[in-house]
């Protein structure tokens, strides 16, 4: 099981572009940290990731 | 020195608890914290951080109270419509407690005038409604090993971390670079509930205190998001520092 958001779910590998897009996220609006670590935005179509991973989706919020 | 009489009364509800008492209530009493942005997220922070007894506030903002500002901006009434945030926001915390040392900057933050802007203050809020400014302060207060909170909301909810210089991420760390504009929805665009603003502007006043008297857990390398809506919240453990900036900073610590 991976770990997305908390949540433990069942996902078949895939990139992270293809993960934002299924699960209906704005790419625009997020970063992802994978494992404690930021995978750059520019490295999200080929990095993977798969169920033995920690993905977290983390909110632009920019209001004040 | 001792409080008065009249210090130690208004402060009594804090003087009884433990890990603030007289010594903690002293060292608020000398210590200084910027908002920035004194608006939603900056008029509670604001108004706890004076009605705690912070000796020294700054409040930095360009802009003046609209109308459509009062369902959120608690620090501004009716009857400052027109008038600039900070004199505004000064004239509040003056009356919350004429002892609180309170300084107005206005101005709009830019490269010029950031690392200037925070140089006095031992702490920053970052309470502002736009990515460049949220960039521009993470940036100055890394530079300059500055401790900082930043806030955002957003209809429901809204999202805080706390930078201090090695012990965690800094928000480029996390974030990157600021979306382009139209990227991200505005709290124009999209509304944000005065209550929320609340939660989130309360909780950077939290931090703030909390680091002045070196007490508790901070919100460093954790992202902290609360949606009021669902009540769900999340303390997201956060990468390891990584932007450019971060690890300069951390070459040339002694």
């Amino acid at each position: 099981m991976a770990v997305i958001n908390g949540e433990r779910v069942s996902i078949v590998p895939q990139s992270i572009a293809a993960y934002l897009k299924s699960a209906g996220y704005n790419e625009k609006r997020v970063a992802v940290e994978k494992n404690l670590r930021i995978i750059p935005r520019g490295k999200w179509t080929d990095e993977m990731i798969g169920e033995d991973d920690s993905i977290e989706i983390l909110n632009f919020v920019g209001g004040g | 020195m001792a409080l008065s009489p009249e210090r130690s009364a208004r402060f009594a509800r804090q003087l009884v608890i433990p890990e603030i008492g007289a010594a903690g209530q002293e060292k608020l009493q000398n210590s200084s914290v910027l908002i920035i942005g004194a608006g939603g997220l900056g008029s509670p922070a604001a108004l706890y951080l004076a009605a705690a007894g912070v000796g020294t506030l700054g409040i930095a903002d360009s802009d003046v109270v609209e109308l459509s500002n009062l369902q959120r901006q608690i620090l501004h009434a009716t009857d400052s419509l027109g008038r600039a945030k900070v004199d505004s926001a000064c004239a509040r915390i003056r009356s919350l407690d004429p002892d609180v040392r309170v300084i107005p900057h206005r101005l709009f933050v830019s490269e010029e005038n950031i690392g200037a802007l925070i140089a006095p203050y031992d702490f920053i809020i970052e309470a502002t409604d736009n990515f460049e400014a949220k960039f521009l302060i993470n940036d100055a207060c890394v530079k300059a090993q500055k401790p900082y909170c930043h806030g955002g909301v957003i209809r429901f909810g809204g999202q805080l971390m706390t930078y201090v210089p090695g012990r965690g991420p800094c928000y480029r760390c996390v974030f990157g670079d600021a979306p382009a504009p139209g990227d991200v929805p505005t709290a124009k665009e999209e509304g944000v509930v005065g209550a929320a603003a609340g939660v989130i502007g309360s909780l950077q006043a939290m931090e703030a205190i909390k680091y002045l008297l070196g007490i508790g857990s901070l919100l460093t390398g954790t992202l902290f998001s609360i949606d009021t809506l669902t009540m769900r919240s999340r303390s997201v453990p956060l990468t390891a520092p990584c932007c450019p900036l971060c690890t300069n900073a951390r070459r040339a610590a002694p």
